[in-house]
């Protein structure tokens, strides 16, 4: 079995974010750059179940759709274990975009599991998975909080509106992933990441696609009213604010 | 032309949030001068299908039909394009839940269609179509520009009200035939919540942190919880440690929620946590630090131990009733 995580490239996500000039970016100055949260658990999965022979999973690649820039967040996904890592060389536009250059991937190359996280922490979307699916007319399931391998059948627990399921559903497939996956994302350790050095990026041309949406301005948040102080001696005062001053009790 | 919402139904039965979406895309097809259809996928009785018309939807589409029991996002979004086509649907609106982004992004490839996803404001234009939407995990909110002539909206919950309007409402029950060889998605198992009010659809929710201390001290703020009617949560620290199920953590890569109440018992509010609460109405704070950054979101605060403050909100609520 071959897995293939799409990674995307975020400011790490305690950043704080200020605006470029013009408001239509936002300012990257001494931004670092991770990958992104849901990504990272999707790819620390693929790894785990490949640590397992009993999964029978055979290679991990990752992809990332992006130019020259992101090429160190991809090493990082080397370091902790991926074997093979594409870059479809753009600058990345909109989730549409994104999805269309990964699934033209997925034609060329076979992959019988697609992994993709449940969302970004830039754009928060939670598209790609789902388009990648549908421009491959192949099934996905969203909100996969578990996956394992049972007898070469992935068995994957997703989230439903008050409540779990467990479901099957043959390969290939594109699994969207959200929390739980994984407990905590996996640390390259120092001979990953002196492999991840003479590991090659492949580099892919992307295919013309027009984006369907554009981001014409940021804006920050109003901020909030500064915080009213309640004694810690009369704790009851703030019920009685919650119910007659906020009245949301 | 028209606007299309997708109200799923859990049992049977709708929720507010399927009424905050249909009053939602009741306003948009008033924007644009048209009519709403809403669809609806399973058994669902002509009592319940009727409630879409109270809150603007003019014709009820309900499409029951053996192979739609368990949601296949492949075999709906087959469904729901054709329905859209058949509509001359400009704009489909769906919840921004579960159910929404799994099949919101199918949608979009399926019938070429910009998405505005996790919106919580009625589109800021409709000529340019501009949308007004979260990003950087609630630290930027973006104007973004649908291009397409069929637009998708995933509506975040509890971010509008409802609407009651005169109800002038057709329900149309239809066949849809669905290829059964296409539903892959096969249930083995489901576990569902029972008893207690779902996170996502509280309108108050009660949210413990490290400052809890330990497992074993969560008793009075589930009690504070119950009191009050609220869902209970829990900050990353506290489900990575197992002293909660991670169903409960809230923030970034957890639930994003946007209660009308969040009330953050030990929570020092890190960005990450902020990120997933940052829209709640009011958000009321209680920590040991007045330093902590959970005071700057909040407008209520007590600088104080929970395990002194709780009890005493417990007591003073127990009176009160």
């Amino acid at each position: 079995m071959k897995i293939l995580v799409c990674i995307s490239n975020v400011p790490d996500t305690t950043t704080k974010i200020k605006l470029a000039e013009g408001s239509r970016t936002i300012d990257t100055t001494g931004i670092q750059w991770v990958i992104n949260p849901w990504d990272e658990l999707s790819l620390t999965r693929a790894l785990e179940l490949k640590d397992d022979p009993s999964a029978g999973v055979k290679s991990v690649s990752v992809i990332h759709v992006g130019p020259a820039s992101s090429d160190p967040t991809i090493r990082k996904a080397l370091a902790i274990g991926a074997d093979d890592a594409l870059r479809v060389n753009t600058e990345s536009s909109d989730a549409f975009f994104v999805a269309a250059q990964i699934a033209e991937i997925i034609k060329k190359e076979h992959y019988d599991l697609v992994f993709c996280g449940i969302e970004s922490s830039d754009y928060n979307g939670s598209l790609v998975g789902g388009m990648v699916a549908e421009f491959l007319g192949m099934p996905s399931v969203s909100a996969v909080s578990s996956i394992r391998i049972e007898n070469g059948q992935p068995v994957i627990v997703r989230e439903i509106d008050g409540g779990k399921e467990v479901i099957t559903l043959p390969v290939p497939f594109v699994a969207i992933v959200q929390k739980g996956i994984a407990k905590e994302p996996r640390i390259a350790a120092m001979r990953g990441i002196m492999m991840a050095r003479t590991k090659a990026i492949r580099l892919f041309e992307p295919v013309h696609v027009e984006p369907l949406t554009e981001i014409v301005t940021l804006e920050k948040p109003a901020p909030r009213k500064a915080c009213k102080f309640i004694d810690a001696e009369n704790p009851a005062q703030l019920l009685e604010l919650l119910q007659n001053e906020a009245k949301v009790i | 032309m028209s606007v299309l919402v997708y109200t799923e139904n859990w049992d049977g039965k709708f929720k507010k949030l399927t009424f905050e979406l249909v009053s939602y895309a009741s306003e948009i097809a008033k924007m644009l001068n048209t009519g709403l259809t809403a669809v609806s996928i399973g058994k669902t009785g002509n009592s319940e299908l009727a409630k879409a018309g109270k809150y603007g939807a003019s014709k009820i589409i309900s499409i029951d039909n053996e192979h739609l029991k368990v949601l296949d996002s492949q075999a709906y979004t087959n469904v729901i394009s054709e329905i859209a086509r058949a509509e001359k649907a400009s704009v489909i609106v769906l919840s921004n839940n579960n159910t929404g982004r799994a099949i919101a992004p199918r949608l979009s490839v399926s019938l070429k269609a910009g998405v505005g996803s996790g919106v919580s404001k009625l589109p800021l234009n409709i000529n340019p179509f501009t949308v007004y939407k979260r990003t950087y995990s609630g630290n930027a909110f973006a104007h973004v520009v649908i291009k397409s002539d069929i637009r998708i909206l995933t509506l975040a919950q509890n971010s509008f009200e409802l609407i009651e309007t005169p109800d002038n409402s057709t329900i149309v029950k239809i066949d849809v035939p669905v290829d059964s060889a296409l539903v892959k998605t096969t249930v083995k198992e489901v576990q569902k919540q029972t008893g207690r009010i779902l996170l996502t659809d509280a309108d108050i929710v009660v949210s413990g942190g490290r400052g809890m201390k330990s497992p074993d001290n969560w008793a009075p703020l589930v009690e504070f919880a119950s009191l009050l009617g609220a869902a209970t949560a829990c900050s990353r620290p506290v489900s990575d440690e197992g002293w909660r199920p991670h169903e409960e953590h809230t923030g970034q890569t957890g639930k994003i929620i946007a209660p009308n109440l969040y009330i953050a018992v030990g929570i020092s509010g890190s960005t990450q946590h902020l990120a997933g609460v940052s829209s709640s109405k009011f958000i009321v704070a209680i920590n040991t630090d007045k330093d902590a950054p959970i005071f700057e979101a909040a407008q209520y605060g007590i600088v104080g131990d929970a395990m002194k403050v709780l009890p005493k909100l417990v007591d003073a609520l127990k009176k009160a009733k």
